[in-house]
């Protein structure tokens, strides 16, 4: 059993939980119906459980959530952009949840210090991906307007779903694993996509947009402007508590 | 081989009767998250807590209680650990715990078959009037672990604390 944890990869993983909770918890007060503000409130909690104990494992969570700088965050450039409407977040959830949970699931399996947390977690993102795949079918399967806006959403975000399977540093997942788990994740969203009716969007799932990318804390134009709500409180009132 | 103290014994059945903090009718012990206590030292006491979700706020709450419990039992310092494996089921509610989740207005969550996945054609009855006829409304309710439905016989809305 391997008790030394990685610190970039507890990071790595961390942001991603992170900042995609602060994404849905932008949702509070704007969803289009009340189930689903209770929906992804409870999705950005879950994830943000998951980033409390990962970014803890990293060092002090709040110095970490609250003063760190743009090009030190780690996470995935998908999980930073902006939410843009309810098909947009559901596609981002989409590619999102089903990533997670395969590597939860994977994580889980083995015995490195990530294991308890995954195995942990694993139940709950079955829940996340499950809300993503059926709000996708709804949206394919409804309207001519939901149809092209959750088509439009998952053709935006394409682009960024590359990044997720380069192996991440600190993570006993070499490169063979990550094209496995890639391979699971295209067939998965290819399922779901079919299944309600749209196209799986075409093009390059990597490029030099991702040159670096976000694991290498290079990040997207929309990501500074979120850090800057995320952590203006704590820095302007320094050592604050409730 | 560890063994369990008959002063270790007496702070588990302390620890686990504290109530939880968002479904007061349960105790700790009922819900399962209480994992054991054990006597560093004479006077120094360290519990192992589990939550049910990784961002369960009541997790604080509950440490809090059991401190305190402990510390009116003559305990002066007490620490409380959060474990997080072996990874916290719906399963770990005891049968009392059920019960009184069903009393209360909320549908216990159902067994898991072996280790399989919760096979869907397994009905949730309605605390209110007990029918089998109920449907899912949004698999997220008022805290992590519920979701909510409605009973299609007597038209109520009711949580459901959802298999994990």
């Amino acid at each position: 059993m391997t008790t030394t944890v990685d610190k970039a990869a507890a990071l790595a993983l961390g942001d991603d939980a992170l900042v995609l909770a602060q994404r849905l918890g932008e949702w509070a007060g704007h969803a289009p119906v009340l189930e689903e503000e209770v929906a992804l409130a409870n999705i950005a909690l879950d994830l943000l459980g998951q980033a409390r104990v990962l970014l803890s494992l990293a060092g002090d969570e709040d110095e970490l959530a609250f003063l760190r700088e743009e090009r030190e965050f780690r996470n995935l450039q998908l999980v930073e952009q902006a939410n843009g409407d309810f098909a947009h977040t559901i596609a981002r959830q989409l590619y999102f949840s089903v990533y997670q949970q395969l590597l939860y699931g994977e994580l889980a399996a083995g015995d490195g210090p990530f294991a308890p947390l995954a195995a942990k977690a694993v139940k709950e993102t079955a829940y996340h991906r499950d809300h993503a795949e059926q709000w996708t079918l709804r949206l394919g399967d409804g309207t001519d307007e939901s149809r092209r806006r959750v088509q439009a959403g998952l053709a935006a975000l394409w682009k960024f779903t590359g990044e997720m399977f380069r192996p991440v540093e600190g993570l006993d997942l070499d490169a063979e694993a990550m094209a496995a788990l890639e391979a699971r994740w295209l067939a998965a969203v290819t399922a779901v996509v079919e299944k309600a009716g749209l196209t799986l969007p075409e093009g390059p799932r990597t490029g030099a947009w991702t040159a670096g990318a976000g694991r290498q804390g290079l990040h997207t134009e929309p990501f500074g402007r979120m850090l800057a709500e995320m952590q203006h409180l704590h820095r302007s009132h320094p050592g604050a508590s409730w | 081989m560890v063994t369990t103290s008959r002063l270790e014994e007496e702070l588990a059945a302390l620890a686990g009767s504290v109530p939880d903090p968002e479904l007061p009718v349960l105790t700790l012990a009922e819900l399962g998250v209480v994992r054991g206590v054990r006597m560093l030292a004479p006077g120094r006491a360290e519990v192992d807590l589990t939550p049910t979700y990784t961002g369960c706020p009541a997790i604080e709450a509950m440490s809090a209680d059991i401190e305190r419990v402990l510390h009116d039992h003559g305990i002066p310092e007490v620490t409380v650990r959060t474990v997080l494996a072996p990874a916290w089921s719906t399963d770990d509610i005891t049968a009392e715990g059920r019960r009184k989740l069903s009393e209360f207005g909320i549908a216990p969550p159902r067994p898991h078959s072996a280790q399989g996945p919760v096979p869907v054609t397994l009905s949730v009855r309605c605390p209110h009037c007990g029918s089998t006829d109920t449907e899912l409304l949004s698999r997220f309710s008022s805290t992590a672990c519920k979701a909510l439905r409605r009973c299609t016989s007597c038209r109520e809305p009711f949580d459901h604390f959802k298999e994990l």
